[in-house]
């Protein structure tokens, strides 16, 4: 067998020689969300700096690490000395902190979010590890091991740091060999279900047919989710060599990534790394002499949420109407051009080359018995340190809510899990461990991974009717319960935010709801009344008050408030009126200002700059009322 | 039907590619779009003869996927993401000023034809929202006023 390690001895030797080559060393996290807040511009401001100041420097792009809230991040590494980390780099923030570390060998400690050194370096200069920050600290890096570590498009690096290491050891193990290792790693689908993952793969092995296929879905549409794009974008080989491990445990010899067309950068980034593991016979005839022939292709999906479920990706894949079709056969037996057919997450195969590379029984100390190993998260919403996590299963959403996402600047009403199929979970319930099982008992769903948190400031019925209508957009209209009855739940949301809710609606809701979830032809369907389910049960009173007192209590819903300005809480600092577009406050330097309800639009810009949250939502008509209150408290 | 079809059009296909099998008609879409900025008849009845199957069968497929458009787009292409982080961060109310700065509404081109308008399902930038895409470029954080700016910027008039 020709093997790896020739080729990896190399790679160590130039990745080492580019990161610790006696220059300091630049790096910039360039993931779509690093791009997003500045990241180019800021590497730009990087190459001017270095220009001027005429110093000689590498810089490397690498992918995303998780902080987001801190993007652009930038990392300095001078000779000799680990990497320092830089958030919200700004191009100015950059030409300063450069200047500094490069001209004084000042790393400018009070400013850094932390080194990727030992102790003895927080020791020399006061700062601290960047893992040991309160948002990365509880977390387990499994599947975003190398994730904003390596450059992702530079071959060396992943080879460097492992990859395709599980890849050969299963061409040792065999089928047979690399189910086994799945089962006792008691991996689970991370698309959601959580159905088993070794099952799967002895299914599609042991049906009967000479030609088979690998499908990685990386349709990732749930809104607020965006650990496959980050997966992909800052470590592709990871995902890739998970399908070449899957294409030998089955006996297939053609894999498909279905991608979203929404993610040109990871789409770029597959390609670049499918071209890579051609040029070192990773794919194609004999891979490394072992008689095993692969190959992989990237089909970019074309905007349709329901060609996540897996019947309807691969009509689509077949150039059809992404209409899913109901299960058996499942995929496994009949899927592509009716060959039996592995397809599994993004992440599921992203996480297999650690088992193989690992072991099962090492993957197996993560998580709980019935909910093994890791899951990444995306948090989001209004946590104060969102960005993308990585978390053993069975830690309690209190700890991922509060400890990791840092817990939000007004008290945290609801958590909502899922992505769309997913219902919202009150912070009562904030101590209940993530398993699938806990998430499904609480009328959600573990899901892809989306994890929204949630203030005071969000109305739980506007979230309902939120998802409903990307429910009812998204409804494939093959099945009668969910082409219906998303439409007569977003008929009867939209009513209800509407100020025209009446007594019975909630009846309606609740009948509509059961019986999509009894009787629709697919996972959609059946889990699309969720956010509804869930809050009704939660939030009921929430759903009472807005059909009852015509009122919304978070001052979401425009029909259902009005503002006025709390002359207490009002310092006069003019901000509110000078963002408002309808000229609607007035009020002198340093006086409380007044609001003319006449001409609000209730744009909420002035309630957005707000410093004293002076700006609230009341009942329509009970201004006199409140403004009364105001004067005489 | 007032559409001429030439072998070397279908040719293009060959060139670029393409076999000639049905797997293929949404990557052929998504060429065409690419290359021609919307789905025209001339493109449906193009990928029609190419593939064998009727043009019935184009467009129902094609009509299927959000993606695909049936007009000529706008110079700029504005797309204001409605994710749930982006909602809860004001996204809907981003696309509301959109629709007024441009006098449009969402899937429609300015009669100038200087730009077009797009709500999607989420951009996958969730921790910077709320998001607006302006040809390509991702601008984060967005605000009502922000927004107003960058489309200034964009020329408009």
């Amino acid at each position: 067998m020709g093997g790896l390690d020739g080729l990896r001895r190399e790679a160590r030797i130039r990745w080492e020689k580019r990161v610790n080559g006696g220059i300091p060393v630049i790096y910039f996290g360039t993931a779509s969300c690093g791009r997003a807040a500045g990241a180019l511009e800021s590497m730009q401001a990087a190459r001017e700096v270095l220009s001027v100041l005429n110093v000689e420097a590498e810089i490397v792009e690498v992918g995303c690490i998780g902080p987001c809230y801190l993007e652009p991040l930038m990392d300095v590494a001078l000779p000799g000395r680990p990497r320092v980390s830089y958030g919200n780099v700004t191009p100015e923030k950059a030409r300063r902190i450069l200047t500094a570390c490069l001209r004084d060998g000042d790393l400018l400690p009070r400013q850094s979010k932390g080194h990727f050194g030992g102790d003895d370096f927080s020791e020399q200069t006061g700062i601290g590890r960047f893992f040991d920050q309160p948002m990365l600290k509880p977390q387990v890096r499994v599947i975003l091991k190398n994730c904003g570590m390596i450059d992702p498009q530079d071959f060396d690096a992943a080879l460097a740091e492992g990859a395709y290491l599980g890849f050969e050891r299963a061409l040792t193990l065999g089928g047979e060999g690399i189910i086994a290792e799945l089962k006792e790693a008691g991996l689970r689908g991370r698309g959601g279900a959580g159905f088993p993952t070794w099952k799967k793969w002895q299914l599609t092995q042991q049906a009967s047919g000479e030609t088979k296929y690998i499908v990685c879905n990386a349709d990732e549409g749930d809104p607020g989710a965006f650990m496959n794009r980050s997966l992909l974008e800052s470590d592709p080989h990871g995902v890739l060599e998970g399908m070449l491990i899957g294409g030998l445990a089955v006996g297939a010899e053609e894999g498909v990534v279905y991608t979203r067309a929404e993610y040109p950068l990871a789409v770029e980034r597959l390609k670049n790394a499918i071209g890579q593991m051609r040029a070192a016979c990773l794919l194609g005839k004999d891979i490394l002499g072992s008689g095993f022939n692969f190959d992989i292709r990237i089909r970019e999906g074309a905007g349709a949420f329901v060609c996540g479920e897996e019947t309807a990706l691969i009509a689509s894949l077949e150039g059809r109407r992404g209409t899913p079709r109901p299960r058996p056969p499942f995929p496994a037996d009949r899927g592509y051009h009716g060959r039996p057919t592995l397809i599994n997450n993004t992440e599921t195969f992203g996480t297999v080359p650690a088992i193989l590379r690992e072991g099962g029984a090492w993957y197996r100390q993560f998580g709980t018995p019935s909910n093994p190993g890791t899951k990444t998260f995306s948090l989001v919403g209004k946590a104060r340190f969102t960005g993308l996590i990585e978390i053993p299963l069975g830690m309690t959403l209190r700890r991922v809510v509060e400890e990791i996402g840092g817990g939000a600047r007004k008290p945290v009403r609801a958590v909502q899990t899922g992505g769309p199929l997913g219902g919202c979970l009150p912070a009562s319930r904030l101590d209940t461990p993530i398993t699938y099982e806990t998430m499904r008992d609480m009328e959600s769903i573990m899901g892809s991974g989306g994890l929204i948190v949630m203030d005071e400031d969000t109305c739980m019925v506007d979230m309902a009717r939120y998802f409903i209508d990307f429910a009812r957009n998204e409804s494939c209209g093959n099945c009668t319960p969910c082409r219906n009855g998303t439409r007569i739940l977003f008929d009867t949301l939209e009513r209800i935010t509407l100020g025209d809710g009446e007594a019975q609606d909630l009846e309606v809701l609740e009948r509509a709801a059961l019986t999509m979830a009894k009787s629709s032809l697919c996972g959609l369907g059946q889990a699309a009344a969720n956010p509804v389910l869930s809050s009704l049960h939660h939030f009921r009173d929430e759903y009472e008050t807005h059909i009852s007192d015509h009122y919304c209590p978070p001052a979401v819903c425009t029909e259902l408030f009005e503002y006025i300005i709390i002359r207490d809480r009002c310092t006069g600092c003019g901000l509110c009126r000078s963002v408002c577009p309808a000229d609607a406050i007035t009020g002198g330097q340093r006086e409380a200002h007044v609001l003319d309800i006449g001409k609000c639009v209730k744009c909420k810009a002035c309630v957005r700059v707000c410093n004293h949250d002076a700006i609230i939502g009341v009942p329509v008509g009970s201004r006199a009322q409140a403004l009364a209150d105001g004067e005489a408290a | 039907m007032g559409v001429d079809i030439t072998e070397s059009m279908v040719d293009e296909f060959v060139a670029a590619g393409f076999l000639g099998n049905p797997d293929e008609l949404i990557p052929l879409l998504q060429w065409t779009q690419k290359k021609e900025g919307f789905i025209s008849k001339g493109g449906a009845v193009k990928i029609a003869r190419f593939l064998e199957i009727s043009e019935a069968q184009v467009y129902a497929v094609a009509s299927f996927y959000t993606q695909f458009r049936f007009d000529k787009p706008g110079d700029n292409h504005v797309r204001v993401c409605l994710g749930t982080a982006c909602h809860v961060q004001g996204g809907s109310e981003l696309s509301q000023e959109a629709q007024v700065v441009l006098n449009i509404s969402p899937r429609e081109t300015t009669p100038d034809g200087r730009f077009d308008l797009d709500e999607v399902a989420c951009l996958g930038c969730c921790a910077q929202a709320a998001v607006v895409e302006i040809n390509g470029r991702i601008f984060a954080k967005m605000s009502r006023e922000k927004l107003r700016k960058a489309l200034d910027n964009y020329g408009r008039s």
